[in-house]
């Protein structure tokens, strides 16, 4: 791998890592001492994806704008990777009027329809949408490419099957990308699925597929490199599992009881520290050009933060527009 | 009541009554069994089910998968063999991916064998928004499964109902969906209603489904309401009460089946009913209530109907969207002092 792609890894999971921090900072204004979910300037449920930072960067670095992709109800950082408009999704997380979705969606629901993004926050059904995002560019004979992005939970939900099926069958240019971050809220995988890989699962509908451990951020990048080009070669659909992290709660709030065995040592799996480290180690990076890297991404996130603060919250009649068309 | 009374009345939030109702059961009945996602080591995600694990087991405290066509249907299929299991829908929004297994299987079976096979299952699932938290976790949707046939459907509104009608859904022969608003649960991390804690007796007792509650008495309208709203008009009722306006709630506590005996005898009394409902208002419970007095008798109202529901559009997450179309006690007490001067 080249250094600039590398480098260019780095940097955007950098980048999300910085906007989730302060996602959640912004998410704890008004919620303390006393949390209350519906109280402050970000109200409602806020699923972080800190630690699954390998993922988004290493799948979207082959995604073009024109690529659709689908995200479930932990989505910031495909997003970002993806595209989508920071000061907008900020916007849209913060309820207001010049929000992608002017406050109607929320933090699970963010539509960016110029970068063909979307996501839902019922478990495993973007990847429906993906296949037939895909399938309407097979029909376009275009080479456009759908992703969907699930957690490991997902595959035991209908919906992922299904599409599992309709994409082997149809022979749909769509990646499939399973986030194993071992963990369904307080379920660990082991309680909740009967096969280990989620890739066996994909062979089994005829569909090859990888499976990246370490939640190694090249490795994800190798594995998504070898789909996306299958899929734009109209070779089919592919899986990818990723086995990752999640360095935080399920949600913002969560005490993670059930977990407490391994919390211990999960800051140490980090994999942004890591990766910063190998790079440092093999002379592609030196400590003042890591902070110059996260200053710039602070600077982004704080003028996204900044643009959302100051917009204002949508009037409360157009609650009644945008039903239909 | 003296002093002493009150300082034994024991108080318990919505969600531990819910628990100490099926925990009740579970001692008394081995065919009782609970699962869905994480029900276990989490206690559920509103506290339905905190500390069942503990005292009863993986066995009969069940863990699934993210699979609710899976587990729904295999609630149904353990109800057929005459288990009584409680199953969990975390959200009722999610009713979407199993909706086959609950209507066209735990509501139909009993119909379609002509009475000879039972499904005496608990569905339980929590509705209701005010967080912000979008269109896909936020509805009521109860007019949805009120209006599919065979399944009873009850909602309460206060603890000491919630023990009640829990205890009641799980000895039922049929198919009971038990829907709660995660307002009223009394949960540690999210506003709390003042009422979402209350006296709740340590016995068993049921609350009988069907049977609606007159939470107030009042003599210049009647609110007819259910769940989180029961609070909001009793808490308008109170300010109102002070300018000389009297408000009757009658609390519905199930839609199935549906008291309008209740409905009937409390409009006669005051003439003049609101319906506030947190489901969608078309094609839903304020219809039904309209059509019941207006079948009955349309003379009882000495003035137009009159509805606060979510006008229909989905639930929107930004704050000042959701409060625009939630029945918030402002919207009510607008429409209350409106019928009350019509
Ligand atoms: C159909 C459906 N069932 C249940 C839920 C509730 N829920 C939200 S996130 C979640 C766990 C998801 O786990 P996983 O897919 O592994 O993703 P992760 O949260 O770990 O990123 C559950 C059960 C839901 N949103 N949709």
């Amino acid at each position: 791998m080249d250094t600039s792609t590398r480098l260019s890894l780095y940097r955007t999971m950098v980048r999300i890592r910085a906007f989730e921090e302060a996602i959640r900072r912004e998410y704890y204004v008004g919620k303390q001492p006393v949390f209350d979910i519906g109280a402050g300037p970000v109200p409602g449920e806020m699923h972080l994806a800190a630690g699954q930072e390998p993922v988004a960067a290493g799948l979207c670095a082959h995604l073009r704008s024109d690529d659709a992709l689908t995200g479930p109800h932990r989505p910031h950082h495909i997003a970002l990777a993806h595209g989508v408009d920071m000061k907008r999704m900020t916007a849209e997380i913060f309820g207001r009027e010049s929000g992608l979705c002017h406050g109607k969606g929320g933090h699970m629901h963010l539509f960016a329809p110029e970068v063909h993004f979307g996501c839902s926050g019922i478990i495993a059904e973007g990847m429906p949408t993906a296949c037939g995002q895909a399938l309407a560019f097979k029909k376009r004979g275009t080479d456009q490419v759908a992703a969907a992005v699930v957690g490991e939970g997902a595959v035991n939900q209908g919906g992922f099957h299904e599409s599992l099926n309709l994409a082997a069958l149809w022979k749909l240019p769509v990646i499939f990308v399973v986030e194993d971050n071992d963990w369904g809220i307080s379920v660990p995988r082991s309680a909740s699925t009967s096969n280990f890989s989620a890739t066996d699962r994909g062979r089994a509908y005829g569909i090859p597929g990888e499976r990246v451990e370490d939640n190694s951020v090249e490795g994800v990048y190798e594995a998504c490199g070898r789909a996306v080009q299958r899929a734009r070669r109209s070779e089919g659909p592919s899986l990818i599992e990723v086995h990752t992290l999640r360095l935080w709660g399920h949600f913002e709030g969560d005490a993670q009881g059930y977990r407490e065995s391994e919390l211990e040592d999960v800051p140490g799996r980090d994999p942004i520290p890591t990766y910063r480290r190998t790079l440092i180690e093999e002379g592609l990076l030196d400590e003042e050009e890591a902070q110059r890297i996260r200053a710039e991404a602070e600077e982004e996130v704080e003028a996204a933060i900044r643009f959302a603060k100051e917009s204002p919250e949508p009037a409360p009649d157009e609650a009644l527009e945008h039903v239909f068309a | 009541m003296t002093t002493a009374e009150r300082t034994r009345e024991r108080r318990l939030t919505t969600a531990r009554a819910m628990v100490e109702g099926i925990a009740q059961e579970m001692r008394r009945n081995e065919e009782v069994f609970v699962m869905g996602e994480d029900v276990g080591a989490y206690g559920g995600i509103f506290g339905t089910t905190t500390g069942l694990l503990d005292e009863f087991g993986p066995e009969r405290v069940m863990d699934t998968p993210i699979s609710e066509t899976g587990f729904i249907g295999a609630g149904v299929g353990a109800a057929i063999e005459g288990m009584r299991p409680i199953v969990e829908l975390m959200f009722v929004d999610f009713f979407g991916v199993c909706m086959d297994q609950i209507y066209n299987h735990m509501a139909k079976i009993h119909y379609e064998s002509g009475g000879n096979v039972k499904v005496p299952m608990v569905l339980m699932t929590s509705v209701g928004g005010g967080y912000s938290d979008g269109a896909q976790h936020s509805q009521c949707l109860w007019a949805t499964f009120a209006h599919l046939p065979g399944m009873k459907i009850v909602v309460p509104s206060n603890p000491r109902d919630a023990k009640g009608l829990m205890i009641s859904a799980i000895r039922d022969d049929n198919p009971v969906v038990y829907m709660t608003h995660k307002g009223i649960m009394g949960l540690a991390w999210m506003a709390k209603n003042a009422r979402s804690v209350g006296p709740v007796p340590e016995e068993e007792y049921e609350v009988p489904i069907g049977k609606a509650s007159v939470a107030r008495e009042g003599t210049d309208a009647t609110v007819v309401t259910l769940s989180l709203s029961v609070h909001h008009a009793l808490d308008v009722a109170e300010r109102l009460s002070g300018e000389g306006i009297e408000l009757e709630v009658l609390d519905l506590r199930s839609l199935v089946p549906l008291d309008r005996e209740a409905i009937l005898e409390s409009v006669g009394k005051t003439g003049r009913v609101l319906v506030v409902d947190e489901d969608y208002r078309s094609f839903g419970l304020s219809g039904e209530i309209a059509a019941t007095i207006a079948e009955e008798d349309p003379t009882l109202l000495k003035a137009p109907l009159s509805r606060v529901a979510v006008p229909d559009v989905p639930i929107p997450y930004a704050r000042p969207l959701e409060r625009a179309v939630l029945p918030t006690p402002e919207r009510i007490e607008e429409a209350a002092r409106g019928l009350v001067g019509a």
